[in-house]
């Protein structure tokens, strides 16, 4: 019949569409990607926090960071240990974690994340 | 309280826990959740998907049954609505996409009510449509979006989408809550608060509520399970975003992986989905397929100009009046009654 004909198209078509993450990746390895610690990075051992909150918080605590150097003027982050580090991207995390394109963008890119800290940040202020 | 909502809701609560607290340490059920029960549901979501439509194929269609909202086509000078009364297969199509993307017969939709105690009045009932058009689009864009952790590389209109939803950038930091992830997505907001609102619809309106069962109730909290948990993960209890995409990337390669440090909230996220996707195909969500199929909708309304003839018809054994007459010819005209074929006259 004319009737069982379309619907059968509109099945296919709808399978095709929501097996699209199958095919488009069809072959893909897609492991999570590597990052690339300067030697400088490797040095220091830990991060301002430690690894964990670090990869899964980063962007919460660089936002506390801006709202409380921009609004606030502290500039000072004391951590768990005591430590003393300066809130500022681009001396202190840049400092270390000086390869932006094997650190920030690896993850950033894989997931489809494109943060607005470069809008104004310049990403190697040394110029290394 | 309502046993109708007050067991969905329990369900759902249920669900998520046992999600949450079998893939704690100790429990150790990641496989399980992570895997296999992914796998399970987009399984049975596809079969049960297809039977279902495969089934609806083989049920009786034998008359046009439009339901006109128009002037049908009638003397030249008469003009035809021709979208909503349409008589060519090209403005049933028209007809059918307007109504999937604006819900044009819900949009119809009017309240009974008596004015002044006796005058009975009709009004325009605008609030459903709009929270339907919110669900349905927040939720559409919300899938669209989460193709990020389903590819690699990640297309241009899953990137594009993302960089529209985000669009406003909102950050709460307070001492009392802290949410530092400026990029908001707007669609997972209008999604929770749609949701509620058609959940507070079916629970506030007496009529709406008399109506309303369980399987109303269940997807209604599956989904502000799924959309609540997402908010959560993404502002507030932060998860590796890395780890989970090495995970559904693992799912969608054929390759599964279980990541080191993926958070229970997320298995639990996922096993809502999952519970989503399973229970699709046996549920009144199947509308996303009905929708193509409501006859009402999707035929000509043509009756006028072409003969529809039930192609199940069987030759009825009729008798005719020429038969009658025969019969009872000689009685008839004893009766006096006229008859149409005088007998012979006997010589």
């Amino acid at each position: 019949m004319k009737d069982k004909n379309m619907i059968l198209a509109g099945l296919v078509v709808f399978i095709v569409v929501i097996t699209f993450p199958f095919w488009f990746n069809m072959g893909k390895a897609a492991p999570a990607p590597e990052l690339e610690l300067t030697a400088k990075a490797k040095a220091a051992k830990t991060c301002v926090m430690p690894t964990a909150f670090m990869t899964a918080e980063h962007m919460q605590l660089l936002d506390v960071w801006r709202h409380n150097v921009v609004r606030s003027g502290e500039r000072m982050f004391v951590n768990a240990d005591g430590k003393l580090f300066d809130m500022s991207l681009s001396n202190t995390c840049l400092d270390c974690h000086s390869n932006k394109e094997k650190f920030c963008d690896r993850c950033h890119d894989y997931a489809s994340v494109d943060p607005y800290c470069w809008d104004c940040h310049i990403d190697n202020p040394k110029g290394e | 309280m309502n046993k109708n909502y007050m067991v969905s809701l329990i369900a759902v609560i249920v669900l998520f826990l046992i999600a949450y607290v079998g893939t704690q340490q100790g429990a150790g059920l990641q496989l399980v959740f992570g895997i296999i029960i992914p796998y399970l549901a987009v399984i049975l979501f596809v079969v049960g998907f297809i039977r279902r439509v495969m089934g609806w194929s083989r049920s009786a269609v034998p008359f046009q049954i439009t339901t006109t909202c128009g002037q049908q086509p009638s003397l030249p000078w008469f003009k035809q609505a021709k979208i909503d009364n349409p008589s060519s297969t090209f403005f049933v199509i028209i007809r059918m996409f307007l109504e999937i993307v604006c819900f044009r017969s819900l949009f119809r939709n009017s309240r009974m009510k008596l004015n002044g105690g006796t005058k009975l009045t009709y009004q325009l009932e605008i609030f459903l449509w709009v929270g339907a058009l919110a669900f349905h689009y927040a939720f559409f864009t919300v899938v669209v979006r989460h193709l990020r952790f389903f590819t690699e590389p990640v297309p241009f209109f899953v990137t594009l989408l993302e960089k529209v939803d985000s669009f406003m950038r909102i950050e709460v930091l307070y001492d009392a809550i802290q949410s530092g992830l400026p990029g908001v997505y707007m669609s997972g907001l209008v999604l929770l608060a749609a949701t509620l609102y058609l959940f507070l619809r079916r629970v506030l309106i007496p009529q709406v509520r008399y109506i309303s069962l369980a399987a109303d109730f269940f997807p209604l909290f599956l989904i502000m399970g799924i959309a609540l948990s997402g908010i959560f993960m993404r502002y507030f209890t932060k998860v590796d975003i890395v780890a989970i995409k090495e995970l559904t990337m693992g799912l969608v390669t054929f390759r599964p992986t279980i990541p080191e440090g993926v958070s229970g909230l997320f298995y639990a996220h996922m096993f809502l989905v999952s519970i989503l996707l399973a229970y699709f195909p046996f549920s009144k969500l199947m509308h996303l397929a009905g929708i193509f199929l409501s006859p009402t909708r999707n035929m000509t309304g043509n009756t006028r100009q072409v003969r529809y003839v039930n192609p199940w018809n069987y030759p009825v054994k009729v008798h005719t009046y020429d038969e009658y007459e025969d019969d009872f010819r000689e009685k008839m005209i004893d009766a006096g009654l006229p008859v149409v074929k005088m007998p012979e006259e006997q010589p």
